[in-house]
C-alpha cells in the first residue's frame, strides 16, 4: 500500500474550511495492472445520505476505503476530514469479537478521546435506538449478523464524525435490523454527518439523497435517484411471457414478469411484445450492468483471465454474505 | 390442488425453555414458489432444518412427499444453504461431479433424457459457470457466480422440492434476476420452491408469502394481500432533521427517504400534532410491503 500512497494526493481539513463536501475528484486506484477504480468523482454533503451501488468487484469497497482513509489512491484527490472526524465501518470488521458490546463502545470512546460522560450518554441512546440495550454485556462475537452490524455503525458514529463511511452495513441483515440501521443512519445525518454507504439493496439506494453507480471500477451514473432513472438510455418494456430469442440477451426477470431493454428505443425482435414501462432505480442500475455485459469480453471484469483477482469488493461481499468475516 | 410436497401441521420446536418454532402450519404444492420471510431469530432456519430432516420437531407433524423426512426423501430435495455449501478449493465442475456422485449417478442417468421443457428447466444453469470459469476454484469466483454454481448443484438431480435459504444475498440486481429466472424455471417444470430472502422487493417473485415472527406465522398471502390497505404518513419538512427529532420525541418511529420521513402506523393528524409548530406537509401513502412487515414483526414484538 505504501507504493500507491506516494502518488496519491490527499487533502484534509476541518468541516467548513473545505468546499462544503467530502469525496473524490478523478480518483483512480490500481493494483498492479488491474484498475480497481477509474477516475471516480463523487461528492458527499453534510446532512445527506449518499449511496454507492454496484455488483461484485465494482469498486465500492475500494472507494469507501479511500474515503475512510484506509487506502491512498494511485491518482486523483480525496477530500476528507482529518482521521479523528471520520467514522469508518469496513465491510468485514468494525467490532472486536472478544469484547462485549459495552466494551467495544468504551474502547472506541477512549481511542477517540470522547469524555466518559458524553460517551456513556451517546452509547446508551444509540443502543436503545438500535434495540441493543439488552445485549450490552454480550460478546460481539456472539451477536447475530444484524446486531453486530448495528454495533459497528454505533461505534463508527460515536465520536460525531463529519464523514461517516459504511461499507455494506445492511448486506445479509434482516429487514427489521435494517430498519434499526437506517434509524441510526438518519440520526447521524441529522447530526450533520455526510453519510456514505455501500449497499446492494436498491430500495435503500432509492432512499438516499444521492447515488453513485459503479461498475468494474467506473462510475456509470451519479445523481439523485430520479436523475439516474431519467438518464437511463433506451426504453424498457414489460411482458408477462418469456420474450422471444432475439430479445433474450436484453431481458431479465422481475416480479414474475420480464423486462426487456431496447437500447436505442428499437426492439430487436420483429414482433416485440409487452408494454412500455417507466423504469425505477433498480431497472436503471440493471440496465447499466447489462449494457456493460453486452459490450463484450473486454468489459466483463473478473472473467476467466482475471483468475483469482476478484477484488476487494467481491471478497468483502463474500465475507459478509457467509456471515464469516470477523475483524 | 395437487398433493402437497411439504406439509407442516402445528409444528413446534423447543430448545430448552426457548420455543423457536411455535405451532406452524405450512403447505407447499408442486409448481409453487413460497417466500418465507421474517427477522433473524423468527424461526425460519429452524423450520427449514425440520423440513430437511436435520432436526426433529418437538410437537406436530412434518411431512415430506406424504411421509416423515428420511434419507430417502433427501434424494428428492434440492437445498442451497446460506453459506452455499460448496467446496471452495474445488472447481465448479468438481463440485458438481462430487454432488452428482453423492446423489447417485444411476438415478440421474435414469431420469436424464428428454425433459422436453423449453430451456432444460430443472437441470439447467450449470454450463456457463462450468465453462467460463473451468479451472477457477469456487473460492475465487465472484459471489454471483458462486451462487449459480450452488443452484446448479442443487438442481442437477432434478429435485421435486427446492429449499433456498437467502439465495440472492449480496449479488447485483442483474445476477439476482438471473437466479430468479432459474427458480421460476424450476417451478414451471413442476418443482415446489420454498425460499427465504431479506430483499422484500423479491417477494413479488413469490406466488405466496409466509411471514414469521417469534416462531409463529403472523401473516400469509400474496404481497398485495399482506400489504393490504395499510397506509403510512409522509412528512415533507423544511428541516427533516428537526421533524425527525419531534416525531421521535413523540414516540413515533420515522424512516428517512431522501428528504422526506415516512411514519408507519400513525395517522396524519397524529403526526401533525407531534410536529407541533414545525412547518411541514403531511400526506398519506400506501404502505410498502417492507413497512407492513416492520409493523407485523418489529412493532408487535417491542
Amino acid at each position: 500500500m505504501s507504493g500507491v500512497a506516494m502518488s496519491g494526493i490527499e487533502m484534509s481539513g476541518a468541516p467548513g474550511a473545505g468546499p462544503g463536501w467530502w469525496g473524490t475528484d478523478a480518483v483512480s486506484v490500481r493494483y498492479g495492472r488491474r484498475v480497481a477504480l477509474d477516475q471516480v468523482s463523487f461528492r458527499a454533503r453534510p446532512g445527506q445520505v449518499s449511496a454507492v451501488v454496484g455488483g461484485d468487484g465494482a469498486g465500492r469497497s475500494t472507494l469507501l476505503r479511500c474515503l475512510g482513509g484506509a487506502l491512498a489512491p494511485s491518482s486523483g484527490v480525496v477530500q476528507r476530514p482529518r482521521q479523528r472526524d471520520i467514522g469508518y465501518l469496513p465491510a468485514s470488521s468494525g467490532t472486536y469479537p472478544d469484547l462485549t458490546v459495552a466494551e467495544n463502545l468504551a474502547f472506541r470512546a477512549a481511542a477517540y478521546q470522547i469524555p466518559a460522560a458524553a460517551a456513556a450518554e451517546r452509547s446508551a441512546a444509540f443502543l436503545a435506538r438500535a434495540g441493543l440495550t439488552g445485549a450490552r454485556d454480550r460478546l460481539a462475537g456472539q451477536l447475530s449478523g444484524g446486531m453486530r452490524q448495528k454495533l459497528g455503525v454505533i461505534a463508527a458514529m460515536l465520536a460525531r464524525p463529519a464523514l461517516l463511511v459504511l461499507d455494506e452495513p445492511t448486506t445479509g441483515v434482516d429487514p427489521v435490523s435494517r430498519a434499526d440501521l437506517w434509524s441510526l443512519i438518519a440520526r447521524a445525518a441529522a447530526e450533520g454527518a455526510a453519510v456514505v454507504l455501500a449497499t446492494s439493496y436498491l430500495d435503500e439506494a432509492e432512499r438516499a439523497t444521492h447515488v453513485l453507480v459503479l461498475d468494474a471500477g467506473r462510475q456509470i451514473a451519479v445523481g439523485t435517484p430520479g436523475q439516474i432513472v431519467a438518464a437511463m438510455p433506451g426504453r424498457l418494456r414489460v411482458s408477462a411471457g418469456r420474450p422471444p430469442a432475439a430479445d433474450r440477451p436484453r431481458a431479465w426477470r422481475r416480479a414474475g414478469r420480464w423486462r426487456v431493454w431496447d437500447p436505442d428505443g428499437q426492439a430487436a425482435s420483429p414482433s416485440p411484445g409487452g408494454e412500455p414501462i417507466q423504469p425505477d432505480l433498480q431497472d436503471a442500475v440493471t440496465v447499466a450492468i447489462l449494457g456493460r455485459e453486452l459490450a463484450g469480453p473486454a468489459g466483463t471484469g473478473a472473467g476467466p483471465g482475471a483468475g483469482t483477482a476478484t477484488g476487494p469488493g467481491a471478497g468483502a461481499a463474500a465475507g459478509t454474505g457467509a456471515g464469516a468475516g470477523e475483524r | 390442488m395437487a398433493a402437497p410436497l411439504a406439509e407442516c401441521v402445528a409444528v413446534s420446536r423447543q430448545f430448552g425453555d426457548f420455543t423457536a418454532v411455535d405451532r406452524v402450519d405450512l403447505s407447499l404444492a408442486p409448481g409453487e414458489v413460497v417466500g418465507l420471510l421474517g427477522a433473524n431469530g423468527a424461526g425460519k432456519t429452524t423450520l427449514i432444518r425440520m423440513l430437511l430432516g436435520l432436526l426433529p420437531a418437538s410437537a406436530g407433524q412434518v411431512l415430506l412427499f406424504g411421509g416423515p423426512p428420511t434419507r430417502q426423501t433427501r434424494r428428492r430435495l434440492g437445498y442451497v444453504p446460506q453459506g452455499l455449501g460448496l467446496y471452495d478449493d474445488l472447481t465448479p465442475a468438481e463440485n458438481l461431479a462430487f454432488s452428482a456422485a453423492v446423489f447417485g449417478r444411476g438415478r440421474q442417468a435414469r431420469r436424464g433424457g428428454g425433459d422436453g421443457g423449453g430451456d432444460g428447466a430443472r437441470a439447467a444453469a450449470a454450463p456457463e459457470a462450468v465453462h467460463r470459469y473451468g479451472r477457477v476454484l469456487v473460492g475465487d469466483l465472484p459471489l454471483g457466480m458462486q451462487r449459480r454454481v450452488a443452484f446448479a448443484e442443487a438442481l442437477q438431480h432434478r429435485p421435486d422440492l427446492l429449499i433456498l435459504d437467502e439465495p440472492t444475498s449480496g449479488v447485483d440486481p442483474l445476477a439476482r434476476a438471473r437466479l430468479w429466472e432459474t427458480i421460476g424455471d424450476a417451478a414451471a417444470a413442476g418443482a415446489g420452491v420454498l425460499v427465504t430472502t431479506h430483499y422484500l422487493d423479491e417477494a413479488a417473485e413469490c406466488g405466496r408469502l409466509v411471514i414469521m415472527a417469534d416462531g409463529r406465522v403472523v401473516a400469509e398471502g400474496t404481497a398485495g394481500e399482506i400489504a393490504g390497505g395499510r397506509r403510512v404518513s409522509v412528512v415533507e419538512a423544511g428541516s427533516w432533521a428537526a421533524a425527525l427529532d419531534a416525531l421521535e420525541a413523540a414516540g413515533l418511529p420515522a424512516a428517512l427517504a431522501g428528504r422526506t420521513l415516512r411514519v408507519p402506523g400513525a395517522r396524519p393528524a397524529e403526526v401533525r400534532r407531534a410536529l407541533g409548530p414545525l412547518p411541514a406537509r403531511v400526506s398519506e401513502e400506501p404502505a410498502t410491503l417492507e413497512e407492513r412487515f416492520f409493523e407485523l414483526t418489529a412493532l408487535a414484538g417491542r
